[in-house]
C-alpha cells in the first residue's frame, strides 16, 4: 500500500507523506486540494491518489503536477468504538473468541489503508454492537494475522492449543474461531481429527463480504458461531456460516463434511452430502435460535480438552486429469513423501499408465489413498477393472470423504503411524464424523435449482 | 406571539439564498456500470426469488461513522430484493465483486465533462458512498469522479459546475410497510449507469435554478447516448439561506417544479429561523427539552374516542406524552404551506416506525377530549408557556420516537438542522434523513483505479456536438428563428436535423423548423405512422419545396403520403396527389378563363373585382401556386381588360 517508483520520489522531493494535506495545480491549470491517500496495491507508480473534501478520492498524474504545496494541518486517523462499556450478563453464556486473520472484525486502517484486523473484545463489540444481548465475550485472542491461502499445518496446531487452552477455563461454554474462508474447511477438518475431548462447541466463522461494508455477511455469521458456541450442546469442530444468500438462517456444519462451493456467494460452504448440525435463526441479530438439524452429534466431554496428535507434513494430494504424466507421482516418491491422496475420477480411477508409477510408492511404504473428484459419493474400486488393478496395487479406498478432509486426515494418522495396514485401517474407519454410514436420497439437492424436475 | 412570514415576503438577496444542483440522468448504454447485465428495467416485477437481507453502518477510513448511516441502523429495516435472472445477476445481489466499469459510459461522462468546460481526472478512482436505505445491496452505491469545474451560462449570470461523476443507479423500490420498516426492491435499476453534474451553490434566486438545471440537462442530452422518458433524470436541490443549513432536496423530476422547491425551501428556513429567535425570547435552554422524559399516558386514554389511539391500544400498543418547555403555540406554526413546524416533528417520530404523533397546538381534536388533554397535561405538568406531543404505537418505537421528537425540538433551539429532504408534488418538502458527510465515501477496493490517457481525452474532445445555449444563440440569429421555435427543436431533440435539413435542402428555416416541430406531430395525431419517415424522406419534400416544386401548404399531405407509402418516389407521389406546382402558363390559363367568366364585372369595377379574381383562381388550383405570382399574374390581367 505505499507508493512506489516515479511518485514515491515525487512525494520524498516535496517532503511530504501520505497523510498530508496538499494543494495540487495541474499543467492545465486544474486545482486539486485534498489529503494524499495510500496507493492501492493495483495502481500503478505514476499517480498520486488525492482525497478530496467532497470524499472522492481521484488520481494526479505525477509528471502533469506544476506545483505541490502543503496546507493545513495533518489529520491523524481514530478508530472510535461505536458504543462505549461492554455490558455484562451472567445469565448468558459466556465465549471465548480468537481471530486468525479473517476479515470479520477488521477496520480499514488509514496508515496503512490496509483492511486490518482490529482485535480486543470492545472493538469486536463496537463493531457488533448486538454480541452482548447473546453471549458474554469471556476471552479474546488474537492468535495470528495470515490471510487464510498462506494457512499451515502448523498453524492448525497453534490454533488448536489456544482453543484447547481457553476450553480449559470451565467458565467458557464454547469457543469461536474467525478465520478467512478460502481454507477454513481445511482448519475444520485439522481441528476436528486433533482435538480430543471437547467440553463445548469450537465454531469457525467467517465472512464472504468483509466487515468494512454494510452489507458484510460478518455480523451475523459471528453472532450466529457465538450463540450456538454458547449453548455448549456440541462437542465437535463445526464451520458455521450463511445458509442461503438471504440474512435469515446459518447453518452449522461438520467441519469434516463441509466444503466452500462458490467463490463469492454468503452461501458459498455446503455440507456436502451431509446434513449441517444446525441452523441458526438470525432474523432478529439481538435474540438468534438454533434450531438442531441432526440428533448424532458428539456430546461434550468432561474435562480438558487435549491435542491428541499431530500433522505428518509429507502428504500430497493429487487431483487426476487425463492425459496427465505419473511422473508427478515419482516426483513425491523421490522427495520422500509419505502419503498421497489421490483426487480420482468417477468411483475411484486414475489412468492404467499410473499403475506403475503407484505400484514404487508403495512398495516405498507411501500410503496412497483414493477419493473422488466427484465429491459426491463414495470411493468404489470393485467395479471396474481399472479400479481393482489399483486396489491389487495398494491403494487405500478413501471411502465417502471429502478429498481435502482424506488429505488432512491422511497427515494425522502418518503422524500417528508408519504400517501402511494400520493406516488403512483407520483411514477407512470413521474418526470424528468424516466417514458416514450410508449415502441416502435427499443429500444431492441443489439448494436454489429450478430445473431438476418435473 | 410571532407571525410566520409567506412566500410573498421574500427579498432573495436579503434572505442570502444559496442554490447548487445535482444533475442525474441514465445513461443508454450496452450494458450496467459494473456488470454484463442489460440496464433496462422489466415491465412486470416477479415475486420471486426474493432475498432478505439487513444493512449496518461502518466506520469510514477516517474513523467516523457516518450520521446518516447510524441514524438509519437504528431503525432496524429488512430489506427484500427481488432478483431474476432476466435482469439482475449475483453482482447486483451483491453476491459477486463487481465488474470493471463500462467504457462507453466512461465515455460519455468524459464527453459531457469537456462540453461543460471542465477538465478530466487523470485517474478515476471507484468510490463506496454510504447508503443503508435499503436502496443499494452492498450499502453503498459505487461512484466516480470524472470530471472538475466548468461552468453554464443561466440570464442571471454564470454557474460554476465542480463536479462530473459517473454512479450506478440504486435499485427501485416496490413497495414498503410496517412503517416503511419493510422496503421491497426491484434489482432491475441497480447498477444502470448515471451522470451526476454538480454545481457550486453560485443559484441566486429560484428562476436562475431553472434555467441552470434546463442548460444542464441539455448538455448532457447533446452528448447523448442517454436515456430518456419518466424517470431518467432526477435532479437534486441544495438549498440554503444565510442564517439557515444547507438542505439537500432529493428526487425534484420535473424542472418546472424546482423554483417553488427552491421558494418553498427558502420560506421554510426563514420561519424555522423566526421560530429560534422566539424560542430564545421566551428563555428556553436545551437542557429544559433534554430533561423531560416521555411518560407512559396509556392509562389516560383507556376507552378513547380517538380511532387512532384505540386501534394502537387493541393490538397491545401504548401512549406516550412528551412535554416540550416553552414550546407553546409554535408547533402550529406554519413554516410553509401545509407544513408546521408538529409536522417536521411527525416526520422524525415516523422513521423510527409510528404512524405519527399529536401535538397540543391541535388538541382537544381527533377524537382525544378535553378531559383526556388536561389529565396529560396535569401528570406532564404542562404550564402556561409548554406544549406536549403524544404517540402511540408498540412500546419499543414509541420510545424510539420520543427521543427522535426530543432530538429535532432540541434542534430548533439551533434554527435549521442540515437534513437531506424528499420533494413532493406541490414543491414542499418532507423530512428523510440527516445530511451525510465526507465520512460516507471510501475507496472501493474490489476495483482497480481506471488510468484516462490524454489520447483518449482528445479523441473523444474532437467528437463533441456544439454546447446547446450556443447552438441557440446560431438558431436565433443565423437562421432567424423566433424563441418558440427554437425552444421547441430542444424539446423535440431536433435540432441537429434540422441543421442538416436547411443545409442540404436549401429550404426556408423557418419552414424545415415548423415541419419537424408542428407538421409531423400534427400527423402523427391525424393517425399517420410518422415513424416510417426517415430524415431522407424530409429532406426530399423540403427539397422539392425549396426548388419550387411543391407549395409550403402541400408539404403536410405529401409526408403524410409518404409515411403511408414510405417506398413511393416523392416527386412522383406529389405528381399523383396534384401536389406539382402550377407552371407560369397554367397559371395563365386559369386565369384568363376565370377573368374571361367575369369580364362584364371587371370592366365595370376595374380593380376592386380583384379579390373574386384571385379566390376562384385559387380553388383551381389548390395550393399548388404561390399566391404571389398569382395575383401578379391575375393583376395583370385586370388591368389589360380595364385598359381596353
Amino acid at each position: 500500500m505505499e507508493y512506489k517508483g516515479e511518485a514515491r520520489r515525487f512525494l520524498e522531493e516535496h517532503g511530504v507523506e501520505v497523510g498530508d494535506r496538499v494543494r495540487i495545480v495541474r499543467d492545465d491549470g486544474v486545482e486539486i486540494e485534498g489529503i494524499i491517500m495510500p496507493r492501492s496495491e493495483l495502481g500503478d507508480d505514476r499517480h498520486l491518489v488525492i482525497k478530496m473534501d467532497n470524499g472522492y478520492n481521484v488520481g494526479v498524474r505525477v509528471d502533469r503536477i506544476e506545483r505541490l504545496e502543503p496546507v493545513g494541518e495533518r489529520r491523524e486517523p481514530e478508530f472510535r468504538p461505536l458504543e462505549g462499556e461492554i455490558p455484562e450478563d451472567p445469565s448468558l453464556p459466556n465465549v471465548a473468541v480468537m481471530s486468525t486473520g479473517g476479515t470479520i472484525a477488521c477496520r480499514v486502517d488509514y496508515e496503512t489503508g490496509a483492511v486490518k484486523p482490529a482485535f480486543t473484545a470492545e472493538e469486536l463489540v463496537s463493531a457488533v454492537p448486538e454480541l452482548p444481548d447473546v453471549v458474554n465475550i469471556a476471552d479474546v485472542r488474537a492468535v495470528m494475522d495470515l490471510l487464510s491461502e498462506n494457512m499451515e499445518p502448523k498453524h492448525w496446531v497453534k490454533i488448536a492449543e489456544e482453543v484447547a487452552d481457553a476450553l480449559s477455563d470451565p467458565d467458557v461454554d464454547g469457543v469461536v474461531v474467525a478465520h478467512g474462508t478460502d481454507t477454513m474447511a481445511f482448519t475444520a477438518a485439522a481441528l476436528s481429527f486433533l482435538l480430543d475431548g471437547l467440553p463445548g462447541p469450537v465454531v469457525l466463522v467467517g465472512a464472504q463480504r468483509s466487515s468494512d461494508r454494510p452489507s458484510s455477511d460478518a455480523a451475523s455469521n459471528l453472532i450466529a458461531a457465538c450463540k450456538f458456541a454458547g449453548e455448549g450442546k456440541v462437542g465437535e469442530v463445526t464451520v458455521c456460516m450463511h445458509g442461503w444468500t438471504a440474512d435469515e438462517v446459518c447453518l452449522v456444519h461438520r467441519g469434516v463434511r463441509v466444503r466452500k462451493m462458490h467463490t463469492s456467494r454468503r452461501d458459498a460452504f455446503r455440507s456436502i452430502e451431509s446434513l449441517p448440525i444446525a441452523k441458526v435463526d438470525v432474523r432478529d441479530l439481538r435474540n438468534p435460535s438454533v434450531e438442531y438439524l441432526r440428533e448424532d452429534y458428539r456430546e461434550p466431554e468432561d474435562g480438558e480438552p487435549e491435542l491428541s496428535g499431530g500433522f505428518e507434513e509429507r502428504v500430497a494430494l493429487v487431483k487426476f486429469a487425463p492425459g496427465m504424466d505419473p511422473e508427478v507421482l515419482d516426483f513425491y516418491v523421490d522427495k520422500g513423501y509419505r502419503g498421497i491422496v489421490l483426487e480420482g475420477t468417477g468411483l475411484g480411477h486414475v489412468s492404467e499408465r499410473w499403475l506403475d508409477s503407484i505400484e514404487r510408492a508403495v512398495d516405498e511404504g507411501v500410503a496412497v489413498v483414493m477419493t473422488s473428484q466427484c465429491l459426491y459419493g463414495r470411493v468404489n474400486m470393485n467395479v471396474y477393472r481399472t479400479g481393482r488393478l489399483l486396489r491389487a496395487a495398494g491403494v487405500i479406498p478413501g471411502e465417502d470423504m471429502l478429498p481435502e478432509v482424506a488429505y488432512v486426515k491422511l497427515m494425522y494418522v502418518l503422524n500417528e503411524t508408519d504400517d501402511l495396514e494400520e493406516v488403512e485401517r483407520m483411514m477407512r474407519t470413521n474418526l470424528v464424523g468424516e466417514i458416514e454410514r450410508g449415502r441416502t436420497i435427499g443429500g444431492f439437492e441443489p439448494a436454489d435449482g429450478p430445473h431438476h424436475r418435473l | 406571539m410571532v407571525e410566520p412570514l409567506t412566500a410573498d415576503e421574500l427579498d432573495w438577496d436579503e434572505l442570502g439564498l444559496k442554490v447548487g444542483l445535482e444533475i442525474h440522468r441514465q445513461l443508454d448504454t450496452p450494458r450496467k456500470l459494473f456488470c454484463r447485465c442489460e440496464p433496462e428495467l422489466v415491465e412486470e416485477v416477479p415475486e420471486e426469488p426474493r432475498v432478505r437481507r439487513k444493512l449496518r453502518p461502518v466506520q469510514s477510513e477516517m474513523g467516523e461513522f457516518d450520521p446518516a448511516a447510524l441514524e438509519e441502523f437504528k431503525r432496524d429495516r429488512t430489506f427484500h430484493y427481488l432478483s431474476d435472472g432476466s435482469f439482475s445477476c449475483l453482482v447486483e445481489l451483491d453476491e459477486e465483486p463487481p465488474h470493471e466499469p463500462c467504457e462507453e459510459a466512461l465515455d460519455i461522462a468524459i464527453k459531457v465533462t469537456l462540453l461543460l468546460g471542465g477538465e478530466v481526472v487523470d485517474e478515476v478512482h471507484v468510490m463506496r458512498k454510504m447508503v443503508i436505505d435499503g436502496s443499494n445491496t452492498t450499502g453503498f452505491q459505487r461512484t466516480m469522479l470524472v470530471g472538475i469545474g466548468g461552468e453554464v451560462p443561466t440570464s442571471e449570470g454564470t454557474v460554476r459546475i465542480s463536479t462530473i461523476c459517473l454512479e450506478e443507479d440504486a435499485a427501485r423500490k416496490v413497495k414498503g410497510w410496517d412503517q416503511e420498516l419493510q422496503v421491497e426492491y426491484c434489482l432491475d435499476r441497480l447498477g444502470i449507469p448515471l451522470i451526476e453534474v454538480s454545481t457550486e451553490p453560485d443559484i441566486r434566486t429560484p428562476e436562475q435554478a431553472r434555467e441552470a438545471a434546463e442548460n444542464i440537462g441539455e448538455a448532457i442530452k447533446a452528448v447523448g447516448g442517454v436515456k430518456s422518458g419518466i424517470g431518467t433524470v432526477r435532479q437534486d436541490v441544495n438549498i440554503s439561506i444565510e442564517g439557515g443549513a444547507v438542505q439537500e432536496i432529493k428526487g425534484v423530476q420535473d424542472l418546472n417544479l424546482i423554483p417553488k422547491v427552491v421558494r418553498f425551501e427558502a420560506l421554510r428556513q426563514a420561519n424555522l429561523l423566526r421560530l429560534r429567535d422566539e424560542l430564545r425570547e421566551r428563555g428556553v435552554k436545551e437542557t429544559d427539552v433534554v430533561e423531560c422524559r416521555p411518560v407512559d399516558v396509556t392509562e389516560v386514554f383507556e376507552g378513547t374516542e380517538s380511532e387512532v389511539i384505540r386501534r394502537e391500544l387493541e393490538r397491545g400498543g401504548v401512549v406516550y406524552a412528551l412535554k416540550l418547555p416553552g414550546f407553546d403555540g409554535l408547533l402550529g406554526f406554519e413554516l410553509c404551506p401545509g407544513r408546521r413546524f408538529g409536522t417536521e416533528l411527525a416526520d422524525y417520530a415516523k422513521r423510527r416506525g409510528v404512524s405519527g404523533l399529536f401535538h397540543s397546538d391541535e388538541l382537544p381534536g381527533y377524537g382525544i377530549s378535553e378531559r383526556e388533554v388536561e389529565e396529560v397535561e396535569r401528570r406532564l405538568k404542562v404550564g402556561d408557556e409548554d406544549a406536549f406531543v403524544l404517540i402511540a404505537g408498540p412500546e419499543d418505537r414509541v420510545k424510539s420516537a420520543m427521543e427522535a421528537v426530543k432530538d429535532r425540538a432540541v434542534m430548533a433551539l439551533d434554527g435549521v438542522p442540515a437534513e437531506t429532504r424528499r420533494a413532493l408534488k406541490d414543491g414542499t418538502t418532507e423530512y428523510m434523513r440527516p445530511r451525510p458527510g465526507a465520512a460516507r465515501m471510501y475507496p472501493e477496493t474490489d476495483i482497480p483505479p481506471v488510468v484516462i490517457s490524454r489520447k483518449r481525452v482528445e479523441r473523444l474532445r474532437r467528437e463533441l456536438p456544439e454546447r446547446p445555449w450556443e447552438r441557440r444563440e446560431k438558431l436565433l440569429k443565423e437562421y432567424g428563428l423566433n424563441e418558440e421555435l427554437v425552444e421547441q427543436l430542444f424539446e423535440h431533440g431536433r435540432v441537429e436535423e434540422f441543421e442538416r435539413l436547411v443545409e442540404r435542402t436549401g429550404a426556408d428555416p423557418k419552414v424545415v423548423a415548423t415541419t419537424l416541430v408542428n407538421v409531423l406531430p400534427r400527423l402523427k395525431k391525424d393517425g399517420y405512422p410518422v415513424e416510417e419517415l426517415k430524415e431522407s424522406h424530409l429532406e426530399e419534400v423540403l427539397r422539392l419545396h425549396a426548388e419550387g416544386k411543391i407549395a409550403k401548404s402541400a408539404i403536410e399531405e405529401l409526408l403524410g403520403a409518404l409515411a403511408a407509402d414510405p417506398d413511393a418516389d416523392a416527386e412522383e407521389l406529389a405528381e399523383e396527389l396534384g401536389l406539382i406546382m402550377a407552371s407560369r402558363e397554367e397559371i395563365e390559363r386559369v386565369v384568363r378563363k376565370v377573368v374571361e367568366r367575369h369580364r362584364d364585372e371587371i370592366e365595370e369595377r376595374g380593380m376592386r373585382a380583384m379579390g373574386k379574381v384571385m379566390g376562384e383562381v385559387m380553388e383551381v388550383l389548390r395550393g399548388r401556386a404561390d399566391g404571389k405570382l398569382v395575383s401578379e399574374i391575375v393583376r395583370e390581367h385586370i388591368k389589360r381588360i380595364a385598359g381596353e
